[in-house]
């Protein structure tokens, strides 16, 4: 006994540790990816467009003109200090951008999360419960198709009905220009801004904003959350614990509800790591449909200008997110599950 | 003959949903194999004609005579757009599950079966690489390769591939690590077989079974990186070939002026490919798998079991 509660907080620590060689990796994969790029990436985003004095000064500050290895120990350095260094084409701090274009994503990859949490796992569970029946097979018809839709033709068509059904329901952006002016911004993230500063009618304008891209961006991970519960579902109905509680003379709903459900929820969270990185990854295409103003459609934005630096920057953010948070679940799942520990 | 009959005994055997997914899947992706194939006999224009017989086409015209799809901004045939599509989508596919197969294959039965730090460093990296988003690893590759081979099917498919090798090397390592230290593994050791050899024919063959199922999914998943690819401007350009996700994000700015005839057929296209291939991999998941297959009694005849 004494053993497994002392293996709990060395599998936290073996977990943490595991971060330091994970993210090392990742922004060496990063680094390495960018420096692939041909030629010079200061003439290849503003060439045309600085004299060549300019471009020099650009490449010197940009410390592109110094050993390999060298700007290598600067990136890492500067990551753990948290400076991400600053973007070719405009001369701006990528944390700047982070911190201005973050909060939209956050918003509505949250969004989307919760909505898919609150569609998929329901019907997941129907599934299961309801094996081989004519709702089972719908159900996961639409899991299927809900993931074989590409996150751009569901938002298009969405814009499309809305256009004809309700004429005049917002389609682009995250906000009517009034309420970003209005609203003060105290965490960057313009729906919870906008409750603190307690407007109502700017609170429903952000919200109406949010539904479309949110759903269309929930659509993308509920398919997979319906087919793991829905599996998950069958295998607790069979397990002998259920068994032994029908066996016990508890009601079949009770059984199915306390017993089964709940136990076919668990494995849930060990995915969520893996929806986090879906997310931001249908992220950018969201927020390219619906004009988002987020991460998502700077890196586009940025990468359209050819702008290394910049796109270096967001996808060493979104890098590391993914892997802290992945790791972090690990710890979560460890502390509900004790046979992850061993 | 008889080897045909012994690679359909598993069909046969399926029964109500796994037969039923299996056959409409099949039914849709060999439907977008003759489009892909017989393109230029289907399609009544090529794919970025803009005129016929020296009458130029009409720009964004609704779907009608002529144009049984409409046209877009671009004075394109929408249908024959959807058509040369499938075509490109087919060779990017194709080209990106293949490649990407046969690098993970050998990576994973090396890294299982010769183990030691070669094995630990491939894995950290393939560790990496598969906690990284998927599209976003496509999208930083498609945008370097673009810029260093011109954008096209070659780029986009290798954009595509990088995202599934961590998938086979995780897949094939696993199974080669458990059959390594199985009986008959060791049997043929004990014989004296070299390392070639039971790599070759014992673990490869024991390997080789879960690739179908994967390949498939991942081949439906590969269109919908391809077709992201394609609405980000990081894919193929359309005087290349036809793109459905291309023609989606020129849809995108269709929208507010109420023509929905861009963006639907493109879009159909995709969200039928990727259904058609995702129930052939389901259907060939609960066909093969013996966890999930449920097998059909078949009546058994005392004269049929004499034979």
């Amino acid at each position: 006994m004494a053993a497994q509660s002392g293996s709990l907080p060395r599998y936290i620590v073996q977990r943490l540790l595991l971060l330091i060689p994970m993210v090392w990796l990742t922004l060496t994969l990063v680094f390495l990816l960018m420096r692939v790029a041909p030629g010079d990436p200061v003439t290849a985003s503003v060439g045309g467009r600085l004299p060549p004095q300019a471009l020099e000064a650009r490449r010197e500050a940009l410390g592109l003109n110094e050993p390999l290895i060298k700007q290598y120990w600067d990136y890492l350095s500067g990551v753990l200090q948290g400076d991400l260094g600053k973007t070719i084409t405009d001369n701006t701090p990528i944390t700047e951008i982070i911190k201005d274009n973050g909060g939209a994503t956050l918003e509505l990859t949250v969004a989307a999360m919760l909505f898919a949490l609150v569609i998929g796992l329901p019907l997941g569970l129907l599934a299961g419960r309801y094996r081989d029946t004519a709702a089972d097979g719908g159900i996961r018809l639409f899991g299927i198709v809900s993931y074989a839709a590409p996150i751009f033709f569901i938002g298009i068509l969405f814009q499309l009905l809305f256009l004809n059904v309700f004429p005049g329901w917002p389609l682009l952006g995250q906000s009517t220009p009034i309420t970003e002016f209005t609203v003060p911004t105290h965490t960057h993230i313009l729906l919870l801004d906008s409750i603190i500063a307690g407007d109502g009618s700017a609170t429903v304008d952000v919200l109406k904003h949010l539904m479309l891209p949110a759903i269309t961006l929930g659509l993308l991970i509920c398919g997979i959350l319906i087919r793991l519960t829905r599996v998950n579902v069958l295998q607790t109905l069979q397990a002998d614990y259920v068994e032994a509680a029908r066996a016990r003379g508890i009601p079949e709903r009770k059984v199915v509800t306390a017993h089964a459900f709940r136990n076919a929820l668990v494995p849930v969270i060990t995915i969520i790591g893996l929806l986090v990185a879906l997310l931001l990854g249908g992220a950018v295409l969201t927020e390219q449909t619906f004009a988002w103003p987020g991460l998502g459609s700077q890196l586009i934005t940025y990468i359209e200008q050819r702008d290394y630096a910049a796109v270096q920057g967001i996808i060493t953010l979104f890098a590391i997110v993914v892997v802290v948070i992945s790791i972090l679940i690990d710890i979560i799942n460890a502390l509900i599950d004790p046979r992850v520990r061993y | 003959m008889a080897t045909f009959k012994g690679i359909l005994a598993p069909f046969r055997e399926t029964t109500g949903f796994a037969r039923w997914m299996l056959l409409i899947g099949l039914v849709i992706v060999v439907f977008f194999v003759v489009l892909a194939v017989g393109a230029d006999w289907i399609a009544p224009y090529g794919f970025a004609q803009q005129s016929a017989n020296g009458v130029d086409f009409k720009k964004a015209a609704p779907p009608g005579p002529g144009h049984l799809m409409g046209t877009d901004r671009l004075f394109f045939d929408v249908w024959s757009r959807v058509v040369y599509g499938a075509r490109t989508a087919l060779e990017v596919i194709i080209l990106a599950v293949s490649v990407s197969l046969v690098i993970g294959l050998v990576l994973g039965l090396i890294s299982g079966y010769v183990g030691g730090w070669i094995d630990r460093v491939l894995v950290l990296i393939m560790d990496v690489l598969y906690a990284f988003p998927g599209l976003l690893l496509a999208i930083v590759f498609g945008f370097l390769l673009a810029e260093k081979i011109g954008a096209g099917v070659i780029s986009a498919a290798g954009a595509i591939t990088v995202i599934y090798i961590p998938q086979y090397f995780r897949v094939v390592r696993s199974s080669t690590i458990s059959a390594k230290e199985s009986t008959y593994v060791e049997a043929a050791r004990a014989l004296g077989a070299p390392g070639r050899t039971v790599v070759g024919r014992y673990l490869f063959g024991n390997v080789i079974h879960s690739v179908p199922v994967i390949g498939t999914l991942n081949a439906a998943d590969a269109l919908l990186t391809l077709a992201a690819l394609g609405f980000l401007g990081l894919g193929i350009q359309p005087t290349d070939g036809a793109e459905w996700g291309f023609d989606l994000s020129r849809a995108l700015e269709d929208v507010s002026s109420g023509i929905w005839w861009t963006g639907l057929w493109p879009g159909l296209a995709i969200v039928l490919l990727v259904t058609g291939l995702t129930l052939v991999g389901e259907g060939l998941n609960e066909t093969i798998n013996p966890v999930l297959r449920k097998r059909r009694l078949r009546k058994i005849t005392v004269e049929e079991t004499q034979k």
